[in-house]
């Protein structure tokens, strides 16, 4: 980040948010062996590269269970997509079902995890990450309110402030909802938070940012996590 | 003898009339019975409610043109917007084609409800959403839920790996996706397979569809879908 950039965010020299493959490392170190995730597309399908040494179970919503990494051009085999529409292999010991039994899975809470993007994150856990608008543009919704429903945790990773430099971390979000009260902590460029009974908790900060310069960048009132 | 593999496209798709709700299965082309699809183009049927997971690509591919052309008057799915996604797009916006826009676990659990024989269920899926809007919500131990109802279909359009003349069906990887649910809950499924085996081929533990929920199999062996172009994050 430049001296100019770190000034107008309040932020000292010397801060170093934290990139896009960082935010999904820190992530990743929060996912034990034996977990049943689900990864959205976008920034969250980043994460499984850097879950290692441990067996994670990654579900997809088009009915894989074990999903593996992005085929090489080499292993191409059409059949096997991701959400993503992505050429993904599989693990061993993985499984495939159908599209009401995917859904049946996450619906009926036995994802330990999803990882979604978003707009906006509320205080409150409520978030908005299917569309901008509800009259402009060709809408689109996919399974992202299902795994809000479903999954035991939703966890949001994105950046901290929109393009313009907007909040994205809110008293209450603009944008139309995906679920409400659904997210448990959101992980960004800035820092990581868990969303308690009075709000945003602050558990892990970017280095070189203050927790006033934290403050400046975020909609809504930061607690420091209890120790 | 039951039997019920079709010589052709053309045979496969005959008989659909004007109006009909036709399911057609797919996680974009993957699984995604492109030339029934096609079939149905050239058949003629037109003010087709489609349903399934999104609304196709490009200007070329049998979707496309059969929204293009003006055969579809509403369209039921969950992702309709794609980067290549312009026929939709235009459509839509010109208020050529009715869009209802689902959720994707509700869709694809009003499909396998349409099949199962339950009339509607309760969801805590798009509760509090726009997507709530003009749906039944009822609180069941202390959490709030949709009422949705199940979606039964005139046509069913399913990609199949193999099929016997049973109708028996096996599905590729994540070809199979809908497909299965979809085959359930159609008046008329109709399959095109991959791969037609002899009966007995296809094991009891194996089968994925049992042939009852199938009238109609035309073999199609056109080889794998497009690759899937990795996008970035």
């Amino acid at each position: 980040m430049t001296t100019t950039a770190a000034r107008a965010t309040g932020a000292a020299e010397g801060f170093k948010p934290w990139t896009r493959p960082e935010m999904a490392a820190r992530l990743a170190q929060d996912i034990p062996e034996g977990w049943c995730v689900n990864l959205g597309i976008g920034i969250p399908l980043l994460v499984s590269n850097f879950v290692k040494g441990r067996e994670v179970i990654f579900q997809s919503e088009n009915g894989i269970i074990g999903m593996g990494g992005l085929q090489k051009p080499e292993e191409l085999e059409p059949w096997l997509v991701n959400a993503g529409k992505q050429n993904v292999n599989l693990v061993t010991g993985a499984s495939i079902v159908h599209h009401a039994d995917s859904f049946a899975m996450i619906r009926g809470g036995h994802i330990d995890l999803c990882v979604l993007g978003a707009f906006e994150v509320a205080a409150n856990g409520d978030f908005a990450n299917w569309t901008t608008s509800l009259t402009d543009g060709v809408p689109a919704v996919g399974g992202a309110m299902d795994l809000a429903a479903g999954a035991k945790r939703l966890w949001i990773i994105m950046d901290h402030t929109s393009k313009g430099g907007g909040h994205k971390l809110l008293e209450k979000c603009a944008l139309p909802l995906t679920a409400l009260k659904a997210v448990s902590r959101v992980y960004t460029n800035y820092g990581v938070f868990d969303v308690g009974p009075q709000g945003f908790e602050i558990v892990d900060i970017a280095p070189g940012l203050s927790i006033d310069g934290l403050q400046a960048q975020t909609g809504a009132k930061l607690e420091r996590k209890a120790a | 003898m039951i039997d019920k593999r079709v010589k052709s496209i053309a045979e496969a798709m005959q008989g659909i009339k004007d109006g009909s709700i036709v399911l057609f299965g797919g996680f974009g082309a993957v699984g995604h019975p492109t030339h029934l699809i096609d079939g149905l183009v050239e058949q003629g049927a037109k003010d087709l409610t489609l349903v399934g997971n999104n609304a196709g690509s490009g200007r070329v591919e049998p979707l496309v043109r059969l929204m293009a052309t003006g055969r579809v008057r509403k369209i039921i799915c969950s992702f309709p917007r794609s980067s290549g996604s312009v026929v939709f797009d235009e459509m839509h916006k010109a208020g050529k084609l009715e869009l209802e826009l689902v959720p994707q676990g509700t869709l694809a659990e009003r499909i396998r409800a349409g099949g199962a024989g339950i009339p509607a269920f309760y969801t805590p899926t798009a509760y509090g959403t726009a997507l709530a809007e003009g749906k039944e919500a009822r609180e069941i131990d202390g959490r709030m839920y949709l009422l949705e109802r199940a979606i039964r279909a005139d046509v069913a359009l399913v990609e199949a790996w193999q099929a016997d003349r049973w109708g028996n069906l096996t599905y590729k990887l994540s070809g199979r996706n809908f497909n299965p649910i979809m085959a359930t809950a159609a008046e008329l499924t109709i399959v095109q397979a991959q791969h037609i085996v002899e009966l007995g081929a296809i094991g009891p533990e194996e089968a994925h569809t049992p042939g009852v929920y199938v009238k109609r199999v035309v073999h199609v062996p056109y080889g794998d879908p497009a690759p899937a172009l990795a996008a970035t994050a």
